[in-house]
C-alpha cells in the first residue's frame, strides 16, 4: 500500500490544488499538506527497508513481457527521502516568493510541482528501466509549463532549449538503449549485478553505455547541458526543483541506476566500458567550473556550478570503486541541500532587491545577514570545506579515486575544490566584507519570513548532516554492501 | 439466426441505410440513422471479431453459391481486426459529425453528405470482408467514389479541386488493380483470394504474374498514398469538411494497407513478394523516405490541418516500414500502427475541427492563445500530440516500441535510429503547435479571453478516442496479442 | 512475327492504355483529363474482354446447338467495370461544372494560379 500511497498522495494533491485555485491559502494548504504526507509515507518505507522488509508492486503488464513495477531499494530510498523533504521547504519558500512577486498563475504553478513530484516518486521506486523512462519522460513534461511558466518569448525559447535537449536525448539515445537491451537481455529489471553480463560483446556493451549516459539529459554531461542555463528563465522556486529537488537529480540517480543495476560494477570494470566516461565528466567538471568563473548573472553561476557538481557524481560512478560509490550517493544529498540553500538566497536577494548580478552584491551581508550567512555555509559545503557535509561526499569520493590510483580524477577533484573556492568565496568576501556601490540608497531589508526561514533550514541541514550523516551514510554504503 | 449471417450483414446494413438517407431530407434525422447504423455495424464487428477469435476463420458464401464459383466472404484474425478499426472509428466520428457538419457543410446537401457516409463505410466494410479479388475491386471504387464525394461537400473552393485530383489519380490506381486482377485471372482462373492463392503457385515464373504484382502494388500504393505516389493525400485532407478528414485519416489509409497484406501475404505469398521480387527492400528505402519527407514538409506547415496529412503520410511510412520488414515483429508493428494511428490521427482532426468550429480557421497565425479559451480541447491536442510523438503511456509508444524491437532483431540499429529520428521530427511540428495555441501573443484583443470552449456533443466524442489513446497504451495486451497473432497468421499461413 | 500479329489485341490494349494515361497526364484541361482516364479505362476493358475471347466461341448463354462458349467471367467482370467507370466519369463531370461555377476556368494551371493568391 505504501508505493502506492507513494504515487497517489502527489497526483491527488495536484488534483485538490487544482480545485481549490481560487481560494489561495486552502491552496498553499493542500500543497504544504500533501508534502508532509509523502515525507512520512517515503520515511515509512524507509523504515521498512531497514527492517529488511521486502515491498515490491507490480500495476499492470503494458507490453508482454514488461510491467510498471515498484520495489524499495537504498539508492531510491535516499533520493525520495531527499526529494520529498525538500518539496515541503521549497513548498513554504515558493509560497513566500510568489505570493511577495504576485507572481501570475500560481495555481497552475502548484499542480505542476506537485505532479512534477509525482513523477519524481515514480522514477525513484521504480524496479525497471522501463517504468524508470516512463516517468523520467513524464517528469520532462510536467516540469515545462513550470519553465515556461512567465509565457514571454524568452521563456518560449527557453523552453524550446529544454524540451529539445531532454526530449532528444531521451527519445534518440536513451529509448534506442533501453530497447536494445530489452532485445538483448530479454529483462529490464533492476537486478544487481546487472541484468548484461555474458550476453553480448564488449563494444555492443560500451556502445549501450555510451547511449545510456548521453540519453540521460537530465545528468547535464556536457554537450547535452544546455538546457540548465537555458532553464534559468524560471522563477526560483522552480530552479531550485529543477537542480535541487527533483530533475537533475533525477538524472545522476537514473545514471547510478543504469551502472549498477543493469551494466553491474564488475561488468563495466571488466570490459572498460565507463573509462571514457570518466573522462568526459572530469572535463565537464573542468570547464562548467571555468564558465562558472565568468558568468555574473548569479543563478547563472549557480547553473554551471550545478553541471559541475552533477558530473562530480558521474565521474564518482565511473571511478567504480566502492567508495567512491558511496560518495556519489552522498553527494546526492549534499549537492541537493548545498545548492537549493544558494539558489533560495539568489531568489531572497532578488526578492528583496531586485538584484541578479554578482558585482551588484557588495555590501549586502550587512543588510541581509541571514541569507548571505546561509548562502555562505552552502557556498563551503559546495566546496567541500569542513563542517559542511559536503566535505563528507568529497572525501569519499577522493578516497575512491585515490584507491583505485585514478590519479586523473584526483588532480580533476583538487582543480576544481580551488576553482569552486575562486567562484563562491569573492561573491562572500564581497558581500561582507565590502563597501556598498556609491550611491546605494539601502531601503532594503531581508526577504520575507518564509523565504528567510526556509534558507536558514537548508543552511543548517548542511551543518547538521555534517555531524550527523546517520542515514544518508547508510543508504550510500547498503549500495555497495550489497555487491557481491 | 442472424449470428450465421453476420459477415453479410456488415455490408448490407449500411448499404440499405444509404438510400434511406436520400429520402429522409431533415438533417438530424438522417444523422440519427447514419449514427445508428455506425453503431450497428461497430456491434456486428465486435461480434465477429470476437466469434474469429474464439472458433478461428469465419467462411461465408455469399448466396449458398460455394467458392470458387460464387463470392465468399471470409474473416480471419486480420481482417476481423481491421473491420473492428473501421466501424470503431466510424462510430466515434459520426457521434460527434452533427455540429460540425451543420457548420461546414451547406444545409441543402447534408442528407447527401451522410449517403455519401454510409456508402463509403459500406465500401470499406466490403474492401475487409471479401474474399473474392475482383469484389474486392469493386468495393475498393464504391469507397473511393463516395470519398471523392464527401470531400467535394466541402464549402471551401480547393476541395473541388482537391477532389477532382483524388479522383483521378485513385480511378488510376483502382485501373492498374484491375489489371493486376485481370492478369492474374487470365493466368489462374479463378478470381477467390485463397483459390488464387493455391493456383499461383504454378504459374509463378511467367512474366504476366511478374506483371501482375507490380500493378497491384503500385495502383495500392497510390491508393494508400505511400510516398511518392501521394501527391493527391494533403489537399484530400485539408480541404475536405473536418469530419470526412477525421474519417478518412482514420479508415482509407488502413483498409488498403490491409489490401496490400492480403494480397503480398495470402495471394502471392511471402517467399514470391520478398525474396523473388525484393519488395521489402523498395518498401523499406521509400518507408524511410516518407517518415523523413513527410515529418519535414509537416514542420514547415501553417495549416494545421495540412501538418496532419503531412504527417500521415510519415505515419503511413512507418506502417509500411514494419511490414517490409517481414519478420513477426515487424508485421505486428506494423499491423498494431494501423490500430494506433486511426486512434491517433482521427482524434487529433477532430480536435480540429473543434477549434474550427469556434474560430473559423485552422491557420496557425489565427489561433495564438486559443488555450486559454478552449482549454479541455487543446489538453485533448497535447495528448493526442504525445501520442502521436511517441510518449510513453500513449499508443504511440507501444507502435514504436516494437517497430524498433523488430529492426533491432534484424541488427538494423541505423534503422532504429532513424525510427527515433522520426519521432523528434515530429517533437518539432507538434510543439510548434502546443506553443501558438497555449502562448499568448502580445497583441490580442479583449475579447479574447472569453471562454469558448467546444460543444459538448463534439467534446465528448474527442475525450472518449483521447483516452483511448492512453487505455490502449497502458493496457495494450490486447491489441498487441491481435497483432502478433495476425503477424504469425501471415508469415505461417497458406 | 507470330507475336506481333497473333497478339495484336494486347498491342491494341496496350497502345490505349498509354494514350489514356499520357492525357491523363499531360493535358491541363479538366475534361479532357477525364477523356484521357475513360481510355485509358477502355484499354483495360479490351484487355480484359480480348483475354476471354475463344476462336469460334459463342456468347455465353447456354444451348444445345453449341459447344463452344467464351469465358463468361470476363464478361461479367468488365460490366461491372464499365459501371464503375460511368459512374467515375459521371463523378468527375459534376466536379468539373462544380469547379468551373467555383474557379470560372476548366485549366488546371489557372486554377492553380488562382489558388496561390
Amino acid at each position: 500500500m505504501l508505493i502506492e500511497s507513494a504515487l497517489l498522495v502527489p497526483t491527488v494533491g495536484a488534483l485538490l490544488i487544482g480545485l481549490a485555485g481560487r481560494y489561495p491559502n486552502l491552496r498553499e494548504a493542500i500543497t504544504l499538506l500533501t508534502a508532509l504526507t509523502l515525507f512520512v509515507i517515503v520515511s515509512k518505507l524507509y523504515l521498512a527497508l531497514d527492517a529488511g522488509i521486502v515491498i515490491e508492486l507490480e500495476l499492470i503488464e503494458m507490453i508482454p513481457g514488461l510491467s510498471l513495477s515498484f520495489a524499495i531499494e537504498p539508492l531510491g530510498i535516499l533520493f525520495g527521502l531527499v526529494a520529498s523533504f525538500l518539496w515541503i521547504v521549497t513548498s513554504i519558500y515558493s509560497v513566500g516568493y510568489m505570493r511577495s512577486h504576485k507572481e501570475q498563475h500560481q495555481t497552475r504553478f502548484y499542480v505542476c510541482f506537485a505532479l512534477a513530484l509525482a513523477s519524481t516518486m515514480g522514477i525513484t521506486f521504480s524496479a525497471n528501466m522501463f517504468t524508470l523512462f516512463i516517468f523520467y519522460e513524464l517528469l520532462t513534461l510536467t516540469t515545462y509549463p513550470l519553465v515556461t511558466h512567465s509565457g514571454t518569448d524568452e521563456a518560449k525559447r527557453s523552453g524550446r532549449l529544454y524540451l529539445g535537449y531532454l526530449l532528444g536525448t531521451s527519445i534518440g539515445l536513451q529509448l534506442l538503449a533501453i530497447i536494445w537491451t530489452w532485445t538483448i537481455a530479454g529483462t529490464l529489471d533492476f537486478t544487481e549485478g546487472g541484468i548484461l553480463a555474458g550476453k553480448t560483446s564488449d563494444v555492443v556493451i560500451t556502445v549501450l553505455f555510451v547511449l545510456y549516459v548521453f540519453g540521460i539529459g537530465k545528468a547535464a554531461l556536457m554537450p547535452f547541458h544546455r538546457w540548465l542555463p537555458a532553464a534559468m528563465v524560471a522563477p526560483i522556486p522552480v530552479s531550485a526543483l529543477l537542480h535541487a529537488v527533483a530533475v537533475v537529480k533525477a538524472g545522476v540517480f537514473t545514471v547510478l541506476k543504469v551502472t549498477l543495476y543493469l551494466f553491474g560494477i564488475d561488468l563495466l570494470a571488466i570490459t572498460g566500458a565507463s573509462e571514457w566516461l570518466m573522462y568526459m565528466a572530469a572535463a565537464t567538471i573542468l570547464i562548467a567550473s571555468i564558465i562558472a568563473l565568468g558568468k555574473d548573472n548569479l543563478k547563472a553561476r549557480l547553473a554551471y556550478s550545478t553541471i559541475s557538481q552533477l558530473a562530480y557524481v558521474i565521474m564518482a560512478t565511473a571511478i567504480l570503486a566502492p567508495m567512491s560509490i558511496v560518495g556519489a550517493g552522498l553527494h546526492i544529498v549534499a549537492h541537493a541541500f548545498g545548492k537549493i540553500t544558494l539558489f533560495f538566497a539568489a531568489g531572497a536577494i532578488y526578492t528583496a532587491t531586485k538584484k541578479t548580478k554578482v558585482s551588484q552584491l557588495d555590501g549586502i551581508g550587512r543588510r541581509m545577514p541571514w541569507t548571505m550567512a546561509a548562502f555562505a555555509i552552502a557556498s563551503l559545503s559546495m566546496i567541500g570545506i569542513p563542517p559542511t557535509v559536503g566535505f563528507i561526499s568529497k572525501w569519499y569520493i577522493l578516497s575512491g579515486a585515490l584507491q583505485t590510483e585514478q590519479w586523473i580524477a584526483v588532480i580533476v577533484i583538487i582543480i576544481s575544490t580551488l576553482l569552486n573556492a575562486a567562484y563562491f568565496l569573492p561573491i562572500i568576501y564581497a558581500a561582507f566584507f565590502r563597501q556598498p556601490a556609491y550611491g546605494e540608497s539601502g531601503h532594503y531589508a531581508e526577504a520575507p519570513l518564509p523565504i528567510v526561514i526556509t534558507l536558514c533550514l537548508t543552511a543548517l541541514a548542511t551543518l547538521v548532516l555534517f555531524l550527523l550523516p546517520g542515514i544518508p551514510l547508510q543508504l550510500s554504503q547498503s549500495l555497495v554492501q550489497e555487491l557481491p | 439466426m442472424i449470428s450465421q449471417h453476420l459477415p453479410v450483414l456488415q455490408v448490407v446494413v449500411p448499404l440499405l441505410f444509404a438510400p434511406l438517407c436520400v429520402l429522409l431530407r431533415r438533417h438530424t434525422l438522417v444523422w440519427c440513422v447514419a449514427l445508428l447504423v455506425s453503431w450497428c455495424s461497430f456491434f456486428i464487428a465486435i461480434l465477429l471479431l470476437q466469434q474469429v477469435l474464439a472458433e478461428g476463420e469465419i467462411v461465408y458464401a455469399m448466396g449458398g453459391w460455394d467458392a470458387p464459383w460464387g463470392i465468399e466472404y471470409r474473416l480471419d484474425i486480420l481482417n476481423a481486426f481491421v473491420l473492428l478499426i473501421i466501424t470503431g472509428i466510424a462510430s466515434v466520428v459520426m457521434s460527434f459529425a452533427r455540429e460540425s457538419v451543420l457548420k461546414e457543410i451547406a444545409e441543402d446537401r447534408i442528407y447527401l453528405f451522410y449517403t455519401a457516409f454510409l456508402l463509403n463505410l459500406t465500401g470499406l466494410c466490403g474492401v475487409v470482408i471479401t474474399g473474392d479479388a475482383f469484389n474486392m475491386f469493386v468495393f475498393i471504387e464504391i469507397a473511393s467514389l463516395s470519398s471523392y464525394a464527401m470531400i467535394s461537400a466541402s464549402q471551401q473552393r480547393q476541395a473541388l479541386l482537391a477532389a477532382y485530383r483524388y479522383l483521378i489519380l485513385g480511378t488510376v490506381g483502382a485501373t492498374f488493380i484491375l489489371i493486376g486482377v485481370g492478369l492474374l485471372y487470365a493466368m489462374t482462373g479463378t478470381l477467390n483470394i485463397a483459390d488464387l492463392a493455391v493456383r499461383i503457385k504454378e504459374v509463378e515464373n511467367t512474366r504476366t504474374i511478374i506483371t501482375a504484382f507490380a500493378f497491384f502494388t503500385v495502383g495500392l500504393c497510390i491508393k494508400f498514398g505511400l510516398f511518392p505516389l501521394h501527391y493527391w493525400l494533403p489537399n484530400a485532407y485539408t480541404y475536405a469538411p473536418s469530419v470526412v478528414s477525421a474519417f478518412l485519416s482514420g479508415t482509407t489509409s488502413k483498409v488498403f494497407i490491409y489490401v496490400l497484406l492480403r494480397f503480398l501475404f495470402t495471394i502471392f505469398g511471402a517467399e514470391y513478394a520478398f525474396d523473388v521480387m525484393l519488395l521489402d527492400r523498395i518498401l523499406m528505402v521509400v518507408a524511410i523516405l516518407a517518415i523523413i519527407s513527410g515529418s519535414l514538409a509537416a514542420i514547415y506547415q501553417d495549416n494545421i490541418k495540412k501538418m496532419l496529412a503531412y504527417s500521415s503520410i510519415a505515419q503511413i511510412g512507418y506502417m509500411i516500414l514494419g511490414i517490409s520488414l517481414v519478420s513477426v515483429s515487424g508485421l505486428m508493428a506494423g499491423i498494431l500502427h494501423l490500430f494506433n494511428h486511426a486512434l491517433i490521427k482521427t482524434a487529433l482532426f477532430m480536435i480540429v475541427a473543434c477549434i474550427f468550429f469556434r474560430f473559423d480557421s485552422v491557420l496557425l497565425k489565427d489561433l495564438k492563445g486559443v488555450g486559454r479559451q478552449m482549454p479541455w480541447t487543446t489538453m485533448a491536442f497535447v495528448i493526442g500530440g504525445l501520442s502521436l510523438i511517441g510518449t510513453p503511456l500513449t499508443v504511440g509508444f507501444i507502435s514504436k516500441w516494437y517497430l524498433i524491437v523488430a529492426a533491432l532483431e534484424k541488427d538494423w540499429w541505423w534503422l532504429a535510429a532513424l525510427i527515433l529520428l522520426g519521432s523528434i521530427l515530429a517533437v518539432i511540428y507538434i510543439w510548434k503547435v502546443v506553443e501558438v495555441i497555449y502562448f499568448q501573443s502580445s497583441n490580442t484583443d479583449s475579447q479574447s479571453s472569453q471562454f469558448k470552449e467546444a460543444p459538448l456533443s463534439m467534446l465528448i466524442p474527442v475525450w472518449v478516442i483521447i483516452l483511448a489513446n492512453i487505455y490502449f497504451g497502458v493496457n495494450a495486451s490486447l491489441t498487441t496479442g491481435i497483432a502478433r497473432q495476425a503477424a504469425v497468421y501471415l508469415l505461417g499461413g497458406p | 512475327m507470330e507475336n506481333l500479329l497473333g497478339l495484336y489485341n494486347y498491342w491494341v490494349a496496350i497502345a490505349l492504355m498509354m494514350m489514356g494515361f499520357y492525357i491523363v497526364i499531360a493535358n491541363e484541361n479538366l475534361i479532357k483529363k477525364l477523356i484521357g482516364l475513360n481510355i485509358f479505362q477502355v484499354s483495360v476493358f479490351i484487355l480484359f474482354i480480348s483475354m476471354g475471347y475463344l476462336d469460334q466461341g459463342t456468347a455465353p448463354i447456354y444451348s444445345e446447338a453449341y459447344t463452344q462458349y467464351s469465358a463468361p467471367l470476363p464478361h461479367v467482370l468488365i460490366l461491372t467495370a464499365i459501371v464503375v467507370g460511368i459512374a467515375t466519369t459521371a463523378l468527375g463531370l459534376a466536379l468539373t461544372v462544380r469547379i468551373y461555377q467555383a474557379y470560372g476556368s476548366i485549366n488546371e494551371a489557372e486554377i492553380a494560379e488562382m489558388d496561390q493568391d
